[in-house]
């Protein structure tokens, strides 16, 4: 069999499952193994598929072999088979934990039998985003996902989420009906939208022209990627969904958007890194962020903010456009997807024993030692406490920062270092406030982990297992984003596609 | 390749309309200015696709042909537009159904943020429970503050409702 069929296996898999788990609307049980196994298989042939991208370089499907490079391509090089890779891991473990209750929040008849088919769409709907090798099929990519996750931040159709869903909706349609502008001019003024072919394009034109592009495109993967000024509605929105939902959506959907930043800036735009620009932005997603979530006194609103702080380290190593600073920020990107979704699938724990994310009403959870690691583990390492994965990102990018020497580049390394240790207070003040100060005289409130399905426990265990293997596995995984970051500037990405063009 | 102008500025018109609309909060309105602002992108991409009059695609030479990519990309927006449209009126109609409107509310904890803020109190999470002059159990002895943000007690909030 010719690798490159296993290409489109992890959008085809999940979408084949998603129609299966709709016909077995009425036997949850059968449905959740379904969809758990789907996505477990997904992952296998995911690490198939970015070990072969490793050793073979980029591997190209020309679906339907259709001649002159008239139809769609698919490509998975180093990263985008690595951020499948990881994608799939994470939501082969999070779709254990949704339960009725969650998705019900309370509200009567329900339609809890959506979740899974919609949750394998979204899944899908990433993957076919990280392996498409055109601007449109990208844009495909996005409504998939978009679509899967408008009905996931609104099941139920509760109060709340119907509010946080109306925001979360409309800038997310104005971010796609840019993005569809975007398209028509390319395409207007190059004449293809194929990833292989734009480059030399865009450089022919002018060069008025092709900072419109560059800026417009940047404008519509940042809106994406929740970066500042286009952040704000994501703290409104996100924490309103079920815990497995938000964690699915912090951990992958933004970083969607710094994926296809990574393209816009390395792929399409090779000689022109628009450094201060992005620099400046990213130190203001950075401090901004994080100063919003030390405002808070709710868990998830609080993650939400370090979230949209934590993606100026991202654009931090996308910005100073060196192969050690995209090196870095790949690092960091496969860093965040897991701790950040361990931290809100504890939250959803927390949540479950304490009866509230609420600082104010929770208290004396270090009675549940388990919960506890469960917490303080990914906590710390979002903070960037050595040895963990979080510091070794961290210095990555710091290292990638000062070797260019810019002053504005060592002014994003102090707020970096400042965002840091802003974030290590954050998450501890939830840990003193909710772990370690005793629970409030007047709540009654039994605290034990025996709340917990122990399927949950196992998968929760997993998850921050894993982040904490990210410690252990940082020297391959370093030489691997070395690798992938080189290899997207060689441009082994253009003579991949065009070698495998029928 | 020359652009026809009528159409170049029929989309303009049309997603400058689209971008009025969307910025009202009303999701009707919303909905309204998606819907206009996506029929502009599609007329842009017409413009895009070169001069009208050739044929579609039939075995004649390329260059004798309307160019088939841009059909097939506005062919798949206007499904996802419809698409979008449907969700937006289902919303609209939900929201409709729980708040007798269709407005998009202020964020509920973002608000009590603000008013904390304008009180010049400190944030929620600084706060000791047991220190605070409300001992409501509903509300967690969370400080309720009214309009002009002094606090009040949480069941006086509840009576003002």
């Amino acid at each position: 069999m010719d690798l490159a069929n296993l290409v489109p296996v992890p959008v085809l898999l999940p979408l084949l499952a998603a129609g299966v788990t709709l016909a077995l609307a009425r036997h949850p049980a059968w449905q959740r193994v379904v969809s758990a196994s789907t996505l477990g298989i997904t992952a296998i042939l995911a690490l198939v598929l970015c070990l072969a991208a490793d050793a073979l370089g980029p591997i190209v499907l020309w679906v339907g072999e259709w001649p002159d490079g008239t139809g769609i391509v698919l490509v998975a090089d180093r990263l985008s088979a690595l951020m499948v890779l990881v994608s799939s891991v994470v939501t082969a473990l999070v779709v254990i934990f949704p339960s009725r209750r969650d998705i019900a929040d309370g509200a009567d008849g329900a339609p809890v039998s959506v979740f899974h088919p919609t949750f394998l769409v979204l899944t899908a709907g990433v993957s076919n985003a990280f392996l498409a090798g055109d601007l449109f099929n990208l844009f495909v990519g996005f409504e998939t996902l978009l679509f899967a996750s408008y009905v996931l931040i609104m099941l139920g159709a509760t109060r709340e989420r119907v509010r946080a869903g109306s925001t979360y909706v409309v800038v997310s349609v104005v971010s796609s009906t840019l993005f569809l502008l975007t398209i028509s001019i390319v395409y207007g003024a190059t004449g293809t939208v194929s990833f292989a072919q734009l480059p030399e394009r865009l450089a022919a034109l002018d060069p008025g022209l092709q900072l419109t592009i560059q800026l417009l495109l940047l404008v519509v993967f940042g809106i994406k990627a929740a970066v500042f000024p286009l952040q704000a509605w994501l703290p409104d929105s996100y924490p309103t969904a079920p815990a497995s939902v938000t964690a699915v959506f912090a951990g992958l959907l933004t970083k969607v958007g710094i994926f296809a930043i990574i393209r816009v800036q390395t792929l399409l735009f090779p000689e022109s890194p628009l450094t201060d620009l992005l620099l400046v932005a990213a130190i203001l997603t950075m401090v901004l962020g994080i100063l919003g979530a030390l405002a808070q006194g709710e868990i998830k609103r609080l993650l939400s903010f370090t979230l949209v702080s934590h993606i100026g380290y991202m654009l931090l190593g996308v910005a100073l456009g060196t192969a050690a600073g995209l090196a870095g920020a790949i690092f960091y990107i496969v860093h965040h997807i897991l701790v950040q979704t361990a931290l809100f699938i504890v939250v959803g724990l927390i949540e479950r024993v304490g009866g509230s994310t609420s600082l104010a009403r929770l208290g004396g959870l270090a009675s549940v030692p388990l919960l506890a690691v469960l917490y303080l583990v990914p906590a710390l390492n979002l903070g960037g406490i050595p040895p963990l994965s979080g510091f070794l990102g961290k210095v990555a990018l710091i290292d990638g920062a000062l070797e260019t020497g810019q002053p504005l580049a060592l002014v994003a390394v102090v707020a970096g270092v400042a965002t840091s240790l802003l974030t290590l207070i954050a998450v501890i003040r939830v840990w003193q406030r909710a772990f370690w100060q005793d629970q409030a005289p007047d709540n009654e409130r039994v605290l034990s982990a025996r709340v917990l399905p122990r399927i949950w426990i196992l998968a929760a265990s997993a998850l921050v297992g894993i982040t904490v293997a990210l410690t252990v596995l940082a020297g391959p995984l370093t030489s691997y984003a070395q690798r992938a970051a080189t290899d997207i500037r060689a441009g082994a990405y253009q003579a991949a596609v065009e070698k495998a063009q029928p | 390749m020359t652009p026809s102008l009528v159409l170049a500025i029929a989309g303009g018109v049309l997603i400058a309309a689209g971008v009025y609309l969307v910025l009202e909060r009303s999701l009707m309105r919303i909905l309204a200015g998606v819907m206009l602002a996506g029929n502009g992108i599609n007329l842009l991409f017409l413009v895009a696709s070169g001069p009208a009059g050739l044929a579609p695609i039939v075995g004649e030479p390329r260059d004798e042909i309307a160019d088939p990519l841009p059909q097939a990309l506005v062919l798949t927006a206007i499904v996802i537009s419809l698409a979008t449209g449907a969700l937006l009126l289902a919303m609209s109609y939900r929201s409709f159904q729980l708040e007798g409107h269709d407005e998009v509310a202020d964020d509920v904890e973002d608000t009590i943020v603000r008013r904390r803020a304008q009180a010049d109190l400190s944030s929620e999470a600084y706060v000791e429970p047991d220190s605070s002059a409300v001992a409501d159990t509903e509300s967690g002895g969370r400080l309720v503050l009214d309009e002009e943000g002094d606090p009040t007690s949480a069941d006086a909030a509840e009576v003002g409702r």
